[in-house]
């Protein structure tokens, strides 16, 4: 929750970062909204291109991190149909940017045997990729890890925490 | 700022003959009265300095967590011998008692301990009281109800040594199996408030004398033992990749067996140790090999889009038992090593894992699970017929004394991942309790 926090701030800094270094305009991205709303004795301009190449994907990168778990069902390995959003971003960005590599972690909740969790982690692992490379992401792009039931997010051990713990992570 | 998160963690500190304080302590969770009365009576102490192990608790506990003995506490026994001669049959026998161990603990030097002990059978010894009341003049032999007597020299670090030891002879005549008292267990402790969150480490049998082989910040996993009890081979994801490692336990030496994509797990090494079964998915799906140790060859033995995994060897090393998910939940199959030939074992329960063979390869013991619930299930090879062992909730990774007397297995005690014990026959259970962290995938070491 607190790294989204400053995520999200990073991602409202860096545009005016790259605003600032150009020495364009002093106004901002946020207050935008404000002045047009106050009626018309001034006319705010925006610098679309301000930021060079590599600071905009930076900015797709860090809203990447933000969506990069896939949560699975019981014993699955299906990619739900909520989820097909957040991977064609990711398939988007990377076929775009061929020189960035992602490794995909699968992991499981705890019930079942580690041995077989990993081999289903693996299988969510998998099931991602497999989509991405559907959206034309090369192979050599992607590496895959599965952690099984060895890492998991929440230790409660509820079947909310299972929920939880039953994912892939793209990591870039 | 590299875009590519690579994490340098490779810290993995190798740490020996670090003694950390004693974490797992035995509470028995069943079946205490279930197993055959004996008695061992304290040891008599003649010195200045008095041992702080009490070999008589060591030898009632390990001979209680066997499931076939029900060890009389002190307070209930009629007298306390220090010898054979002073022994009253009778009064023993009115207990129901049928065997008794007596000893002598005498302090002949510094820190160096005379350490003597009878195993007398009672019910042998009450007849031939008798037979000697019949027969007046004839003196029943001496060795008659003597099991066994034996006297060493020891020091003061060795009494839980020697315990175990009394524990193993004691065993082995009143049952006829060899005892596995003196055996270690493997296992992986997580705890997540340390830096190096994973541990491997190597304990007795029954949790004592705990020594760290390896701390790593990333997962532990699957640790197996070499038949001759020096090595294990374990699963490290210190490279933020799934990777096989084989490390000798006495000289800390490590050496990589596998590092191909994708997953490198469950190893076991096989019963001649010359070839150890492993799952790789470098070939696309989740399969079984076997890799020759010395070479390095591989041999694939599974070949389905299903999930393959959990190798292990029967005794005879001529076939290996397996989980598969190949007739739609995972269940047990076998594969002949010769033929090939792969048949299915286990048709009771929603899925049966994690299956392996007893020493004496009748029996096949592994996690069945019926409603929901994971519990460790015994299987007869011939009869099929299948016994569910514990009653715990979530129990995973089974692994057998190398006598066929007992289970470990990690379990589910309140929020804590914890080891616990269960006899063969399911009579005994006991628990293993963590002070800190989840303790998991137990292996049984072999005779040592």
């Amino acid at each position: 929750m607190k790294l989204n926090k400053v995520l999200k701030g990073l991602l409202i800094a860096l545009p005016v970062l790259a605003l600032a270094a150009c020495s364009s305009t002093s106004s901002t991205d946020q207050s935008d909204s404000d002045m047009a709303g106050q009626g018309n004795t001034v006319q705010v301009e925006t610098v679309s291109q301000g930021m060079s190449p590599a600071e905009q994907m930076r900015q797709k990168l860090e809203t990447l991190r933000q969506e990069n778990t896939i949560y699975f069902d019981f014993d699955k390995a299906t990619v739900r149909s909520e989820f097909i959003e957040t991977l064609q971003a990711h398939g988007a960005f990377l076929t775009a940017n061929p020189s960035v590599r992602i490794t995909v972690e699968g992991h499981s909740d705890e019930r079942g045997t580690p041995e077989y969790n990993i081999a289903l982690g693996e299988r969510r692992a998998q099931a991602v990729v497999q989509y991405l490379q559907n959206l034309g992401v090369t192979s050599g792009q992607i590496s895959t890890v599965s952690y099984g039931e060895e890492k998991p997010v929440d230790m409660s051990r509820s079947e909310a925490g299972f929920a939880k713990n039953r994912r892939a992570v793209l990591v870039y | 700022m590299n875009i590519v998160k690579l994490l340098s963690v490779l810290f993995v500190a190798l740490l020996f003959s670090v003694k950390v304080q004693a974490s797992l302590e035995i509470v028995i969770t069943g079946g205490v009265d279930s197993g055959r009365p004996i008695a061992i009576v304290p040891f008599t102490f003649k010195g200045a300095t008095l041992p702080n192990q009490r070999l008589d608790e060591i030898v009632a506990a390990d001979l209680m967590r066997s499931g076939k003995f029900s060890p009389l506490t002190s307070i209930k026994m009629p007298q306390r011998p220090q010898n054979a001669a002073q022994v009253d049959f009778a009064a023993w026998a009115k207990e129901g008692v049928e065997a008794i161990v007596v000893g002598q603990i005498t302090e002949v030097g510094i820190d160096r301990y005379s350490v003597s002990f009878e195993l007398i059978d009672i019910l042998k010894g009450s007849s031939g009281a008798n037979r000697q009341a019949l027969n007046a003049g004839r003196i029943v032999s001496s060795g008659d109800f003597i099991l066994d007597s034996r006297e060493t020299t020891i020091n003061g670090s060795q009494f839980r040594q020697y315990a175990h030891r009394i524990s193993d002879i004691v065993y082995e005549k009143l049952t006829g199996e060899r005892g596995a008292f003196l055996t270690k267990i493997a296992y992986v402790l997580v705890n997540r408030k340390l830096e190096f969150s994973h541990q491997l480490v190597v304990a007795d049998y029954d949790g004592a004398n705990e020594q760290v082989l390896l701390r790593s910040k990333e997962p532990l996993m699957s640790p197996s033992w070499s038949p001759d009890g020096t090595k294990l081979a374990y699963v490290t994801f210190e490279k933020r990749q799934s990777q096989i490692y084989i490390q000798d336990i006495y000289t800390g030496r490590r050496s990589m067996l596998s590092s191909t994509p994708g997953i490198n797990g469950a190893p076991v090494w096989s019963p001649d140790g010359k070839k150890m079964a492993m799952v790789l998915s470098k070939d696309g799906n989740t399969e079984i090999y076997t890799m020759d140790v010395n070479s390095k060859a591989l041999t694939r033995l599974t070949n389905h889009r299903a999930i393959d995994t959990e190798p292990s060897w029967s005794p005879d090393g001529k076939e290996l038992l397996f989980s598969s998910e190949r007739g739609g939940n995972p269940q047990l199959y076998s594969v002949n090593l010769l033929t090939g030939a792969t048949k299915r074992l286990t048709f009771e329960g929603e899925m049966n894992l994690a299956g392996s063979y007893t020493p004496d390869g009748n029996s096949v013991v592994m996690v069945n699970r019926i409603r929901g619930q994971y519990n460790i299930a015994k299987m007869d090879r011939k009869t099929h017929f299948l016994q569910v062992l514990t009653k715990t909730t979530l129990d995973e990774s089974p692994s057998v004394a190398p006598n066929g007397s007992m289970i470990i297995y990690s379990t589910m005690h309140g929020s804590m991942q914890v080891l616990a014990l269960v006899s063969m026959d399911g009579r005994f259970k006991a628990r293993l309790p963590a002070v800190e962290g989840q303790v998991k995938s137990p292996a049984w070491s072999p005779f040592l």
